[in-house]
Parts: C-alpha cells; structure tokens; sequence
C-alpha cells in the first residue's frame, strides 16, 4: 500500500488493509502503513504550560491502543491532535496525509473523535440530527444519509432511537449515541476520551462489548484499567507529556513499579 | 431533580399530535390574529373561537383541564388591564369616591376589559395545545422551513439542548447555596447587598462555564465535519390529510369574523 | 408573570397575547425584524463559525441565570433579565439575538409571552434592553478611561437602565393598544422595574467581578474597540426616544390608529375619566402632558447626569495614583 496515494472512501480502505494480512505470499509483502503517524510531537498550552513533549506514536490499522496516564499526563491533549482540532510541532500523519490544511476535512471524515462528556458530542435536539450531522457535512445524498444514520444506531444498540430527545437519555446512552454519531462518518480511526466515565457495571459491560465489536483502529485515553485489559492489546503510558512505556497490555499492567511510579495504581 | 419535566410536550396518539408542525403553527397563529381582529365587545364571535379551540383541545386529548389551566397562566397579567375599566370614556355605571377622588367605571370599560382577557385566554389555549402535541425540534424545523432565519432557528434548538443541562448546573449551585445557608436564631442572614453579590458571582461562574462548554460544543462541531453553514435535511412534503383539517379550520376562522362584522 | 414551575419569568414584562392591539403587534414585528435583522448581519462579522453554539449556550446560560435568584424581603425575590450583561460580556449583537431567541423560546416552549405579540417582547427585551444597557455601559466605561471602577459602576447604571426602558417600552405598547391607561401603566411599569432593575444591576456586577477576576480578558476595558461615546449616544438617543414616546401615547388611549388622524394633543374629550386617576405628574407643572414629558426628559438625563458627575469626580480622585491593575 502506498502511503502517499490518495486516502480512499475510509470503509474501502480498511477493508483493504485486512486484505493485506490475508493476500498469498508474495516475494515480497510489503508492511500496512500505519494509520496514525506521530513523530516528536510538542505542544504548550496557550499560557505556556507544555502538554505534549516529543511523543513519538505509531497505530496500525485495525490495532486498538489504550493511552494511560495520570491526570494532566496530556492523553485528551494528545488525541486533539488526531484531527487538528489542535496543533503542535512536529508531524502528524493520519491515513498517510499530514494533519493540516487542506487536508482536514478529509482527516476529519476519518478519525471519529468522541468527547468525554456526551452532552458537548450530542449538541442537535434529536438524536437522528446529531447522528446525521457528520454525514451531511459530507455532502452526501439525503438517502445516504438516511441508510447511515439507521447504520449507525443499529451498530451501538439504539435502534428506534431517532427521534429521542438527546438530553432524555441515560448516560449509557447517551455514550452510545455520540459513539453512532461518529460512526455515521463511517471513520476509519476512533478517537475516545474516557469512555468508560461516570457509568455503572453493567453499562460499562455493554460499553466493552461494543468496543470489542468495532472493527475501527482505536485509540482511547483511559484510567479504567479493566476496559484497558478487556479491549485494548497495546497500551501507551504517558506522564508529564512524554510516552514512558509502550507495549502490550499485559506486560505494563502486570508491572507494579511502572503502575505506581505513574498514578495508575 | 431533572428540569426536563418542564418540557412542554406530552406524547399522545391524538389527531392534532399527527398533524403537520407547519400546519398546527400556521393555524395557531391565524387563530391568534382572528382573535386579535375580533372586535370588542362581539360576544357571539368570542363564544364561537371558544368553540374551536376547545374542539381543539379535545382532539388533542392533552385533557381539557390541562389545556384550561395551562392557558390561565397568563391572566394575572390582566390586572395591567384592569383600570382600562374606568379609564375607557363612556356612560358611567357606578361612581364611587375613593380618597377624595371620583371613579367612574364604565360599560365600555368592562366591555374592553372582559374582551382583553378573554382574547388573552383563547389564543393562550391554542399556544398550550401547539406546544402540547408538537415536540420542540419539530416545530423548529417547521419555522426553518417556513423560511425564518436559519441562523435563529438553530441558535434555538442549542438553546433547548442545553438550556436543561445548564438548568440543572445552575440548580446545583443553588443547592449548594443552600446548603451552606444554615441560621442560627436571632442571626440574620448576610445583607441584601452580601446576598446579591453571591447570586452574581454564580452567575459569572455559570457563565464561564457556559463559555468553556460552547467551546468544547464548537470541537465537536468542527471535528464532525462543521463549515460554519448551518445545513439541514429537506421536510418530507405535506400530507394531503394535514390540509384537509387545515381547511374546515381556515374557514371557520374566516366565518367568525365575517359574523363579527356583521353583527356590531 | 407565569409561574412555569421554576422558571418564572424574571419579571412582569412578558406580555401574553390579546393584550397588544393588532396595528401594535405589527409594528412591533417590524421595528424587532429590524433590530435583528441587523444583529445577524453585524454577529456574523465578529464571531464567524462560533457564532451558532455561542449564542446558542449563551441563551441556555440566560435562561439558567434567570432561575438564580434572591431573597429580597419575606416572599419576593430578585431575579436576572440578562441584556445587560449579554452585551458586556459577547457584545451588542450576539447580545440582541441571545436574548431574542431566549424571548422566542419562552414564548413557545412556557407560554411565557404570546405569539402574535412576540415582535413586542423581542423588541422590548432583546432590542431595547440591550442596546441601552450596551450604550450605557460604553458611555460610562468612556467616562472611565479605563479604570476599573469603570466596568463595575457601568454595569450596574447598564443593566438598570436596560430594565427600566424596557418596562417603559412594554408600557408605552400598552398604552397604544388601549389595555391600559398611562397614567397608570408607565408609574406601574416603570415604578415596579426601577426597584427590579436594582436587583438585575447587583447581580450584573456580581458577575461581572467574578469574570473579572476569573477571565480577565474577556471583561478587560482596552478590548472594547473605540467608538464609546457612539454607543453612549445611541444608548441614550434610544432611551429619550422610548420615554418621550410614553406622552405621546397617553393622550391616545384609543390606539395606535388615532395617532394620525389626531396629533394634537386633545385634552377636552379624555377629561372626565382621566381625572378621577392620579396624574402622572411632575410637581409644580399642571399641564399633565408637558408634565410627563418633563418627567421622562428629566428621569433620563438624571442617570445619564449622574453617571458623568460620578466619573469626574473619580477622575480629580485618582489623578495621579497609579491605575490598579
């Protein structure tokens, strides 16, 4: 796969990358480009205060990836810059494109980033306009829109829930909801900020399993060290800006001293 | 406490809940404008607009009492009227002397002040059933699409999302106020002047706060793909069963004021 | 004045329908459609993309605010009307329409205010009170120069004023309809809305001091463009113009149709009724209708005279001590 080719419809395209891993050997296979490129990236706070210093981070299609951390480790700071909704120094790749102008409407289409607090991600008075604001602003056809919305709800449990009033919603829904509300964007990365916030057992379950489901590379900044066991393979630490340990899930969360040193236990 | 339970509508299987938004608010507002045409004084024409706009409310089944009790809010309102009764020149039906001056109370003013309020109180009944059987969203997409600014139109349904989530914020700051409002006896409280300036100070942090969330709203925005645009989806066309109760309504409307006219 | 559960109207200005006279309600429409008319044009330029879920939180806040309240004395309390303090705090347009859609919302979701009649309460409410209290508050932070006493004596004069020529302006459509007398509307309206308008300065401050401290940046006075003493004007010019509309209209009980035909300020065939009702009067003048008119002029200039005195007396105060930070 050619890294620099033009970024495809972002369902086509990771249906293409599980391709790769089933295509019969050739002489020579070619690795997937990763999907989320970051090399050294800083970022300060407008009043100075640095959030991000150097990190370096690369996600491959289909991977999911916890990002742990205390608070203030700069987690939520870092998946701002999936999309460009922030902007630092150093690169950020997404899909191959670099994370700027002209490119971000196309890199937004992809990465679905979904806010810790639901009532700022549902901001339409109906569940159906919030649910199908990402592909109007695409520009797609009103029938299209229509099919994805139906989509979207049906993959995260909430079918029949169009015409619900966003803020009669439980929080477990509500979770839900923003989640459909990206996926009708039909992303190929999803971004999460605390998913696992403020809910109960039981809907957390439900949460995890849907999780587990998707079939999206994800990346979601956690201090829930059970999601993190239960859907995420590979986990990033960061503390104080910098990536302190990268590896897979079981290794870091069986190591008490990596835990302690920094807040996660 | 969830502020929601304020939200007006009530869901019901009803023929006016399955009416048309751009029907109910067109023919709310013509009732509205018939009632305000309606001249003093035509009794006949006030008894028929009460007429229609309870067959109304009981089509809606949202309870003829609720709709009645509902719409008597407003009336207190009717106390800025109520000296139209001797004030509105004519012959006078009694005079008193009240505090060395003379008041006269009119026919003509009571006439003015009984058609005030019953006016007030009917088209306060249509407004109670239009908000009653038409969710929220639904009726701002009936005035989007009866070509209001688009830009108003969806300031306002930001307002209705949020105005509940702020709502409630705003309740925990006051239980929180409240909480630490304790008086022992013979202490009075602090001055109005203490009392006000915390009253500002959780507006000011409410408003700060709101300032942070519409930032963060804008975030969500613009990662889903947001222009600055404000876009919609197109309303489906109206079915031919919304204009054909739209009709005999119209047409009532119009003979009651004919009749009015005629009469006085 | 509906009482929807908890969120009261913050005072007796939401006029329901049947009350307005139809030539009233109309007129009122178009003078309001302008008003925003204007504001859409002039918010776009300044907030751009953000300007829909600015406003749109920002009319959720005001409605919110409304529910804060205080005790004043046993049962009453005060409550915020917010134009005021919109204004200052995102200016005068993102102002106008804030308070208008909050109008529009009460209006259709409370009953709080009539349909037909909305264009009156927008204009009252979102119009009025907002330019007012922006152009007070310009004209007093002008006054100032800078300092900070100039924010918070602003915002007070500002939001009181809002209050005040609001209710004026609600009176005076009153009074054109024929609901009601204006020898007794304007003192009620407007005697009611003085000592409310009270409340809603204290409150304005309180905020204000507390985004102050908070964001500086958003309250800082060398952020306001200039151009103040304009805004002084327009606030001022509007506030005589509402006021001297108040005599006009008490000669004209019998509506808004007569003005017309009738300019002349015929006294002879509204005497007998109109005696037996404490005028609205200014002591020492008889003529009741260069009495009120006299009265508006005068209350108007009063705040606008106290405001300026206040400030030159500041300024000989602090000449020549450092500027608080």
């Amino acid at each position: 796969m050619d890294s620099s080719s033009e970024p495809l419809a972002s369902g086509s395209l990771i249906r293409q990358s599980y391709r790769c891993t089933q295509r019969p050997n050739h002489v020579f296979s070619p690795p997937p480009a990763p999907c989320i490129e970051i090399h050294n990236l800083s970022y300060a706070y407008p009043d100075g205060r640095p959030a991000l210093r150097g990190v370096s981070l690369n996600v491959q299609p289909g991977d999911k990836v916890a990002l742990v951390g205390p608070n203030g480790a700069g987690k939520s700071t870092l998946l701002l810059h999936l999309n460009g909704i922030l902007r630092g120094q150093g690169t950020v790749r997404v899909m191959g494109q670099e994370v700027a102008e002209p490119y971000l409407s196309r890199i937004r289409a992809q990465v679905g980033l979904i806010f810790q607090d639901p009532d700022d991600q549902l901001f339409s008075p109906t569940v159906f306009e919030d649910v199908a604001f990402g592909p109007l602003y695409a520009g797609l056809a009103e029938d299209e829109i229509q099919r994805r919305v139906a989509w979207a709800l049906d993959q995260v449990g909430l079918e029949g829930y169009a015409e619900r009033i966003s803020h009669h919603l439980s929080l477990g829904e509500k979770k839900r909801a923003s989640i459909a509300s990206v996926l009708s964007m039909q992303p190929a990365i999803l971004a999460l900020d605390e998913p696992t916030a403020g809910l109960d057992p039981r809907t957390c379950r439900r949460l995890v399993r849907l999780l587990q489901e998707l079939p999206q590379a994800m990346v979601a900044a956690t201090h829930d060290l059970r999601l993190v066991a239960q859907v995420f393979p590979r986990t990033v630490v960061l503390d104080e800006g910098r990536v302190v340990a990268d590896g897979p899930t079981a290794d870091l969360l069986a190591d008490e001293r990596l835990m302690e040193a920094h807040g996660l236990k | 406490m969830h502020i929601s339970s304020l939200d007006a509508y009530r869901p019901r299987a009803s023929l006016i809940h399955g009416l048309d938004a751009r029907v109910k608010l067109v023919l709310a507002v013509l009732f509205i404008v018939a009632t305000a045409l309606t001249p003093e004084g035509a009794w006949p024409a006030y008894v028929l607009l009460a007429a229609l706009a309870l067959g109304v409310a009981v089509a809606s089944q949202l309870g003829v009492g609720f709709v009645y009790r509902r719409s008597a809010l407003a009336l207190p309102f009717a106390l800025a009227a109520v000296t139209v009764v001797f004030s509105t020149p004519g012959r006078p039906l009694l005079s008193t002397q009240v505090l060395g001056m003379k008041l006269a109370l009119t026919g003509a003013g009571l006439v003015r002040f009984a058609s005030i309020v019953l006016k007030s109180w009917l088209s306060m009944q249509v407004a109670v059933v239009l908000t009653g059987s038409t969710p929220f969203p639904a009726l701002l997409q009936a005035m989007r699409s009866l070509h209001l600014p688009k830009i108003l139109v969806a300031v306002a349904g930001f307002t209705y999302r949020y105005l509940f989530v702020i709502g409630d914020e705003a309740l925990r700051l006051m239980r929180a106020r409240a909480a630490r409002s304790g008086a022992s006896e013979g202490r009075r409280g602090g001055s109005i002047f203490w009392r006000a300036r915390v009253t500002g100070n959780m507006a000011g942090s409410l408003f700060l706060r709101s300032l942070e969330r519409s930032e963060r709203i804008y975030d969500a925005m613009v990662a889903r793909g947001y222009d600055g645009e404000v876009r919609s989806l197109r309303l489906p066309a109206l079915h031919p069963r919304d204009l054909l109760v739209a009709c005999p309504f119209v047409l009532a409307l119009a003979a009651i004021q004919l009749l009015a006219r005629i009469r006085w | 004045m509906l009482a929807s559960g908890i969120l009261t109207s913050p005072a007796p200005m939401h006029i329901p329908d049947g009350f307005l006279s139809l030539a009233v309600s109309l007129l009122c429409w178009v003078l309001a459609a302008m008003g925003v008319g204007l504001a859409l044009w002039r918010s776009g330029k300044a907030l751009g993309e953000r300007q829909v879920p600015l406003m749109g939180v920002l009319a959720a806040f005001i409605f919110a605010a409304q529910m804060l309240n205080f005790t004043v004395a046993g049962g009453t309390s005060g409550h915020l009307l917010g134009g005021a303090l919109a204004a200052i705090l995102v200016g005068p347009w993102a102002g106008i329409l804030t308070v208008t859609t909050v109008v529009a919302i009460q209006a259709l979701l409370f009953q709080d205010g009539g349909l037909l009649v909305m264009g009156a309460n927008i204009l009252n409410m979102g119009v009025i009170a907002t330019l007012v209290g922006y152009g007070v508050y310009r004209g007093v932070m002008a006054l100032a120069r800078g300092q900070r006493w100039g924010m918070f004596a602003g915002g007070f004069v500002a939001a009181w004023a809002s209050v005040v020529m609001a209710s004026v302006a609600t009176a005076v459509q009153l009074i054109f309809s024929g609901t009601s007398p204006a020898a007794v509307a304007l003192p009620a309206m407007a005697g009611v809305h003085v000592l409310i308008g009270i409340g809603e300065g204290l409150i304005t401050v309180g905020a204000l001091a507390f985004v102050a401290v908070v964001r500086r940046d958003l309250v800082e006075p060398a952020r306001a463009p200039a151009g103040g003493w304009r805004w002084a004007a327009v606030g001022l010019v509007l506030a005589l113009a509402v006021s001297l509309l108040a005599p006009l209209a008490s000669t004209h009980p019998d509506g808004l149709e007569r003005v017309a035909e009738d300019l002349g300020f015929s006294g002879a065939a509204q005497d007998a009724p109109y005696q037996a009702i404490p005028d609205y009067v200014f002591p020492g003048i008889s003529n009741q209708v260069l009495a009120t008119i006299v009265a508006g002029l005068v209350g108007t200039l009063l705040v606008a005279g106290i405001a300026f005195a206040v400030a030159r007396l500041r300024r000989r105060a602090v000449q020549g001590s450092v500027i608080s930070d």
